[in-house]
């Protein structure tokens, strides 16, 4: 039979303001346990909640980002459970009126084709704390340092029908979260953290399949790799005649499998009602409009232009719009050079490459978006080619110095002199009579290629130095005379 | 001394009369030889009211000293106190110290008032009899064998028996009102919003709110010139100018109108509490008030629907004793349920656990629309009802309670019987309103209170409303015997 994945995700971020959201305590990571948790982070009786308006502005700006309906009243409500790491036994959430109701947001999937997924809602919350159970023999640590930092939850609808599609839309949340400076999204630290609901359904069928929801992978990597395994999972459980149990289950990543956690029997009731303690958010028009006003263009709108503007093919557009950095060195290169397809193949291409290797971020990378025009600026001119301007980027990584300074002291300006080009040319004609011979007496349809191995002689010879369209021309006179 | 009412003390601090010091360590004296015949106190704070009261005198010396400075008081033990045991009454706070003070203490500290300790109640302010407390019940100082009324019964009983001139206290369905009247003092239960709630331990956070008891509406006023106010802390409280609620207590009463609902005074109403308050009504009309007959035709939901919202609440409010941080914990946990089944179980007494139970069913998945969302559509047709009210009169009167003090162990073993005690009180709660009880009079010796409901925001005129009677009469003046 033929399956169809069907996936819905659940991405929980951690907004980055300097305070927790019900409380004045700090939100800054890896601080030693406990040290971030005040009375009121830890429950204590008597304490009460008050609402961090910088959480509010920030889930509003996401709400707009991504076209959602805002209503002008939303209410915190409590999620009762009892678990050492929260405090209260509730969570402050929202439940009924969420802050940002239904938006969409728009994918570009490898080929380069766009989807649109929906958002079901968003929602306020307040993070739980840690427990720690290394360390601790028979025992359990508990660290409160988490408990109060603001969360987005962003539900999705179950629209979408791959692993890769579900990573492309992981990947888009986190690239809108950084542009619009809501959150680090750093996986790692869990400042953006996944569940996956995963069922499947015969091809064709409308009705959904029983699901499993896959809790907590932190990374981009673990969420392919768990929903893959997932989908397996389902299938073999299926065609073995079996049946999917509505369940949550925990993915592991050194085993790469999902295990049960707890069946849908087990889950909890978590009696949500309207917290008492907090009034309902109430935004009017005037502050709402404030919030759009303050919006960035986001990484839809820049691929968008990408496209238009300078003409790129939709897959560079998006690879350059993903962090706004990227774009904005992008930009930055492609006005200065004129040139936004060298622009952006320089971009995607060499300054990707170092980066990964070096493992760095486009904020630490030696060379600049200046110091990269200049060397645009010297392939555009013919001092040096393109394969010379990779040696030349190559030691402005290593930081010894700009282009200019480099193609200076290393000598590695092109020879366009016309008549060392001959001269070399010659050489190699005269060092090589049967490719000559060859090459005289080859078709024309052949030419083209045999000519390769003449330029590469003369390049060689040259030291690479030697301009190659001139090579090119002279060569193919002294051929074909 | 200890008869005098807390202005009378404020005037005597500034004549020079007598010392804050000699207050307190009479106040104090007197504590200690008679509070084991009421148990109001749970704990003494002696060397700190000392301190408060040197420090106190010293700014009545320097001559900078506001009204309350050197004043010895009381404060429930709801409120969280920075260094001193709080415990709500329950064996699962015995040994709880708060690193914070309630902003209402914290408030009391700033004026220059002493606290003497902190006063006995019903655990998690749950009860009508003061026979649910941890430290065992107070009794009536009209009649030992009697309750003293709950949740707020120490601190009704402590100012009935003269051991401090004025209590805080707190009334989530009747909890300062009642046992006001049940001990003949004057207790007053601010409009929800008016006095903040930080660092007061919660019951039902919808419902809560602070307020005085002490013997004079005079004296209630100046407690709560110094607890009113909106508290960033509280974003329940509400941010509006607090009158000088001492300002207007002698206006005219001239033109007063008084409404009574028909539906508080049935066949069912006590006789001779019903003489009471005609008799008190009467003085009104003395005085120059009108008097109409009203209708609150929703009042009879008023206690269904509080023991829906109120241990709804509870049940959630509860959830962080579960001894992981602070409080008792059972004696060798064998595991993390273990942990929070023998240490809630052994914890929290029998009401307190029953309530849990109650709101824990009806804030359940399929239960919630039939119990929660009915009751909160419910709770506002009683609050349209005062509404509609408050366009025609300025103050509504009634009993505060069904009765007068009831025999300790009479209703602990009927809960419904209980939680009828407050059936005149509950409705002002569910609205928000503010309310006072009035001592008007007596019945086999036992006090009787008038409940007096005010509008929105209008303590001063509940308070100008109360004080004019009390110029008139002396049922507040009135002491148990041997006091």
């Amino acid at each position: 039979m033929q399956w169809e994945t069907v996936i819905g995700l659940e991405i929980h971020v951690q907004l980055a303001t300097q305070s927790k959201i019900f409380s004045g305590s700090s939100t800054a990571f890896g601080a030693e346990p406990n040290t971030q948790a005040s009375v009121i982070d830890l429950g204590f009786p008597g304490v009460l909640p008050v609402l961090n308006e910088e959480a509010v502005r920030m889930a509003v700006k996401f709400g707009l980002a991504i076209d959602a309906n805002i209503d002008e009243k939303s209410v915190f409500a409590r999620k009762n459970y009892f678990y050492p790491d929260l405090p209260k036994g509730y969570q402050i959430s929202q439940f009924e009126l969420p802050i940002v109701g239904k938006g969409y947001i728009e994918i570009t999937l490898e080929d380069g084709s766009t989807r649109v997924i929906g958002v079901t809602r968003a929602h306020l919350e307040e993070d739980a704390g840690k427990s720690l159970h290394e360390d601790f023999h028979g025992m359990t640590g508990i660290d409160l340092n988490r408990t109060g930092t603001p969360l987005l939850e962003i539900v999705s609808e179950p629209d979408l029908r791959s692993a890769k599609e579900a990573i492309a839309y992981l990947k888009q949340i986190h690239s809108l979260i950084r542009y619009l400076g809501i959150s680090d999204g750093n996986m790692a630290e869990g400042s953006m953290r996944c569940d996956a609901n995963v069922s499947m359904r015969p091809k064709g069928q409308k009705e959904f399949g029983t699901r499993a929801e896959i809790k907590n992978v932190n990374s981009f990597r673990f969420v392919e790799k768990a929903i893959n395994f997932e989908v397996e999972r389902q299938i073999d459980l299926l065609e073995a005649g079996g049946k999917v149990v509505q369940e949550t289950r925990l993915y592991d990543s050194t085993k790469d499998e999902t295990r049960s956690m707890r069946s849908k029997e087990e889950a909890n009731d978590y009696r949500y009602f309207p917290d008492p303690d907090l009034l309902p958010v109430v935004l009017d028009p005037a502050y709402i409009q404030s919030v759009r006003d303050s919006l960035p263009e986001l990484p839809h709108q820049k691929r968008h232009r990408f496209v238009e503007q300078f003409n790129l093919s939709a897959y560079d557009a998006d690879l350059l719009s993903t962090e706004r950095e990227t774009a904005e060195y992008f930009e930055t290169v492609a006005t200065a050079a004129g040139d936004a397809k060298l622009a952006a193949n320089w971009v995607n291409g060499e300054l990707a490459g170092a980066l990964n290797r070096d493992n760095l971020e486009l904020a630490q990378s030696p060379v600049s978006a200046e110091q990269l025009v200049q060397l645009l600026k010297r392939i555009q001119d013919d001092t040096i080619s393109g394969k010379i301007a990779k040696t030349v980027f190559e030691a402005m990584w290593n930081g010894e110095g700009d282009a200019d300074q480099i193609i200076e002291t290393k000598g590695l300006k092109q020879v366009s002199d016309s008549g060392a080009i001959e001269a070399l040319v010659d050489e190699v004609i005269t060092n090589s009579p049967s490719q000559v011979e060859n090459y005289r007496n080859a078709d024309d349809a052949k030419r083209p290629k045999m000519l390769g191995y003449f330029v590469g002689q003369v390049m060689k010879a040259s030291k690479g130095q030697a301009n190659p369209k001139q090579v090119n021309q002279i060569l193919l006179r002294k051929l074909n005379s | 001394m200890h008869n005098k009412t807390i202005a009378e003390l404020s005037q005597g601090l500034s004549a020079g009369e007598y010392s804050s010091t000699e207050l307190t360590q009479d106040f104090l004296r007197r504590i200690s030889t008679l509070d084991k015949k009421y148990n109001s106190f749970i704990t003494l704070t002696p060397e700190q009211a000392l301190a408060a009261a040197e420090l106190a005198d010293q700014s009545r010396a320097a001559g900078n000293a506001g009204a309350f400075a050197g004043i010895p008081m009381a404060h429930k033990d709801i409120f969280c106190t920075n260094g001193i045991k709080t415990t709500c009454a329950s064996k699962i706070l015995d040994n709880f110290i708060a690193p914070y003070d309630a902003t209402v203490v914290e408030k009391f500290k700033l004026a220059g008032a002493v606290c003497l300790g902190k006063t006995n109640m019903d655990e998690f302010a749950m009860g009508s009899s003061n026979e649910t407390s941890f430290y065992g019940p107070v009794r009536n100082p009209w009649d030992t064998d009697c309750v003293p009324g709950g949740s707020s019964g120490g601190s009704a009983a402590a100012v009935a028996a003269r051991l401090a001139p004025g209590a805080t206290a707190t009334d989530t369905g009747g909890s300062i009102r009642q046992p006001a009247a049940l001990c003949g003092v004057t207790g007053l239960k601010p409009t929800y919003g008016r006095v903040s709630r930080w660092g007061m331990i919660a019951f039902a956070s919808s419902l809560d709110q602070a307020g005085p008891i002490a013997q004079t509406a005079e004296d209630c006023a100046m407690m709560l010139n110094v607890m009113a106010g909106f508290d960033v802390k509280d974003s329940t409280s509400i941010d509006r100018a607090v009158p000088d609620y001492s300002q207007d207590l002698n206006n005219s009463l001239e033109g007063l109108r008084i409404g009574l609902p028909k539906e508080f005074f049935t066949d069912g109403l006590d006789p001779a509490i019903a003489q009471c308050l005609q008799a008190a009504v009467r003085e009104y009309e003395k005085l120059g008030a009108t008097v109409t007959e009203i209708s609150l035709p929703h009042s009879d939901l008023s206690v269904p629907v509080y023991y829906v919202i109120a241990p709804a609440e509870c049940s959630s409010n509860l959830s962080r004793f579960d001894a992981v941080r602070y409080g008792y914990r059972c004696d060798d946990p064998q595991d993390l349920e273990d942990l929070y089944k023998r240490s809630r179980g052994e914890g929290f007494g029998r009401e307190v656990k029953r309530r849990i139970l109650v709101g824990t069913y009806a804030l359940s998945e399929g239960y919630f629309d039939a119990y929660y969302l009915k009751a909160q559509k419910l709770r506002r047709l009683i609050k349209e009802d005062f509404v509609k009210a408050y366009d025609e009169v300025d103050v509504i009167m009634g009993p505060t309670s069904p009765s007068t003090t009831f025999k300790l162990g009479e209703k602990t073993t009927d809960p419904v019987s209980m939680y009828l005690a407050d059936i005149f009180t509950i409705s002002t709660n569910l609205a928000g309103l503010p309310g006072m009880s009035v001592p008007c009079g007596f019945v086999d010796n036992k006090p009787v209170g008038l409940h007096v409901i005010g509008n929105y925001f209008d303590e001063a005129r509940l308070l100008n409303v109360a004080h004019r009677y009390q110029q008139v009469t002396d049922w507040h003046q009135q002491t148990p015997e041997g006091i």
